[in-house]
């Protein structure tokens, strides 16, 4: 088989069915649910060498290699996890694992509810990080890992990394938190809330139950994701790359004139096609409603006091979606918990997507950090 | 990772009581830290604003936290810290008195060491008319980080001045704890003090 250097190769996702009932956050349960999952890398005998790696909105347990016959389709975090990369699968046994509620194979709006043999729909309950967090636990009893090496992700992945630490503080020896933030600032909670309206406002979206009907939201679903998208890049990547460029000059039309919109409209287009508009309602209020420090009366501090993980905490300069301050603000907490920490705050032009892409000081402090995770 | 010991390191690690909680201010590749997590057991914190250090001082397994001193120490509380260490920062830095102020603030003693600009041989050479280079202050003029370079008489002024209680001074020559005329023959001064 051959595969291109420091890539995990050709994988295959994995499902695992769960017959024990999972109690949400919001008081419904699951009577039973399934999760997808890939896996890199051998576990150790000992079963210490795990890392779970968790996804933000729009991503997937797909977290590297490609499929068969699919040389397009690289994992989302490919460039992180592989043979000598920074997450060395040499190393390290990697799990990436569909949240629920999500539209990638793991129970969410799209299955079956087993009540009413139809697609969940609008009826699919609302799901939270800490549920999220509760499915993973149960997938890592299944794999037979009593304790993760590290559990890291970056946007909504972070903030998984840190409910687990403060959820399960014995099943964690690490946490990365990248780009993430110890709740939604109300500008963000207000493009989620913008990006909801554009899908519960779409004609075709039906009250969720658009399926039955044969049809996609799918002018909600690519205003979602515009919105979402120009949070994701800073005003001067975004001015670097588009600056005022038109592509054929000013017609006095609406059509896409600017390079920026007919980028927006492309990434709009290709994000309606595969996503489902439930889960974007669903993973935004997930996003929206994570805050630990809700059950302390506003203290992080006490909130994150349950947590025994060595923490890294990563911000980006140019992300105003979660910024270096939200940052500080989790390493603040875990300072005044006394926890081992560190902190990098990386200079880097590309604003929140930056935790995706490769800038070589990034790279090097997770490789330096992951190195000595695995010492007591 | 092989760990730097700077001269300073073993007087400091002397006066930081086993398990004590540290900050070490402006930490590198966090050397100070590893050295007294080794030989006395201490826990705590580098901050450290340089990609490199903060590269270097995760490598070492020491908890690093990437910021500028000059903004403060506003992270922190007050008082939360055993020993506050500036470590050969102290003349690179634009405001002294406002950090010195945060470090007692947050710790119940300051451990500053700095360069003596002092000792007779930055002397001599500022006679002969040039500034200073030499072991302790390696730089030529226009590519010095340092800013605010002092003597050990003006740092004991300093301290005066603001009634700071100074419980240690150590001054330094090669190595060697030089005791006769210390701002003449010392290049390297360690103070251990208190706020008044």
């Amino acid at each position: 088989m051959s595969r291109a250097p420091g890539s995990v190769g050709i994988v295959e996702a994995q499902r695992a069915v769960f017959d024990e009932p999972l109690a949400l956050s919001s008081g419904a349960t699951l009577s039973q649910f399934e999760l997808t999952y890939e896996t890199y890398g051998r576990l150790n005998a000992e079963r210490s060498n795990a890392i779970l790696v968790c996804h933000a909105l729009n991503a997937s347990h797909h977290v590297a290699g490609v499929y068969a016959r699919q040389p397009d389709s690289e994992g989302w975090w490919d460039n992180m996890i592989g043979p000598g990369k920074p997450v060395d699968t040499e190393r390290f046994f990697v799990i990436g694992v569909n949240n629920i509620g999500s539209c990638f194979g793991s129970t969410g709006p799209m299955s079956i509810n087993p009540a009413t043999g139809q697609p969940w729909g609008s009826d699919f309950p609302i799901v939270t990080v800490e549920d999220w967090v509760d499915g993973q636990a149960r997938l890592a009893d299944r794999l037979g890992i009593e304790r993760f090496a590290a559990v890291m992700g970056g946007s909504l992945g972070g903030m998984q990394a840190l409910a687990w630490a403060t959820r399960y503080p014995h099943r964690i020896a690490n946490a990365l938190a990248i780009a993430a933030a110890p709740n939604l600032s109300a500008q963000n909670i207000a493009f989620n809330e913008v990006a909801r309206a554009a899908i519960l406002t779409d004609p075709d979206f039906h009250e969720g139950h658009f399926y039955a009907h044969g049809v996609k939201p799918v002018r909600g679903l690519r205003v979602a994701r515009m919105i979402g998208h120009i949070t994701y890049i800073s005003d001067e990547q975004m001015g670097e790359k588009f600056g005022r460029q038109l592509r054929e000059g000013i017609k006095y039309s609406f059509d896409p004139e600017f390079e920026i919109e007919s980028y927006l409209r492309y990434q709009g287009e290709k994000f309606s096609e595969y996503f489902d508009a439930n889960t974007y309602l669903r993973i935004t209020k997930a996003l929206d409603y994570f805050d630990p420090a809700r059950a302390t009366g506003g203290d992080l501090a006490k909130a994150l006091a349950p947590a025994k993980a060595r923490f890294l905490v990563i911000s980006f300069t140019t992300d105003w979606r979660f910024s270096p301050a939200r940052a500080r603000e989790i390493v603040k907490a875990l300072v005044d918990n006394r926890r081992d920490v560190s902190y990098a705050e990386i200079v880097a032009p590309f604003g929140h997507d930056a935790f995706l892409l490769d800038t070589p000081q990034y790279h090097a402090v997770v490789r330096a950090y992951l190195a000595r995770a695995l010492q007591p | 990772m092989t760990l730097s010991m700077r001269p300073d390191f073993s007087t400091i690690a002397g006066w930081i009581a086993p398990d004590a909680r540290i900050l070490d201010l402006g930490c590198g590749d966090g050397s100070l830290l590893a050295h007294l997590r080794e030989s006395r057991g201490a826990t705590g914190y580098g901050i450290e604003i340089d990609d490199a250090g903060v590269l270097a001082s995760i490598g070492n397994r020491v908890n690093v936290i990437q910021s500028d001193l000059e903004t403060g120490l506003a992270g922190f509380d007050d008082q939360s810290f055993d020993s506050v260490i500036l470590s050969q920062t102290l003349q690179a830095m634009h405001r002294i008195e406002s950090i010195v102020a945060e470090m007692l603030r947050v710790g119940r003693e300051a451990i500053v060491s700095f360069p003596n600009f002092g000792h007779w041989s930055h002397r001599a050479q500022v006679l002969l008319g040039r500034m200073p280079v030499s072991q302790s202050l390696p730089y030529q003029w226009y590519d010095t980080p340092n800013v605010h370079l002092c003597t050990v008489a003006d740092f004991d002024a300093f301290c005066a001045e603001r009634r700071f209680r100074v419980n240690e001074r150590v001054v330094l020559h090669d190595a060697r704890r030089v005791q006769f005329m210390p701002n003449l023959l010392g290049s390297l001064a360690i103070y251990r003090f208190r706020g008044a």
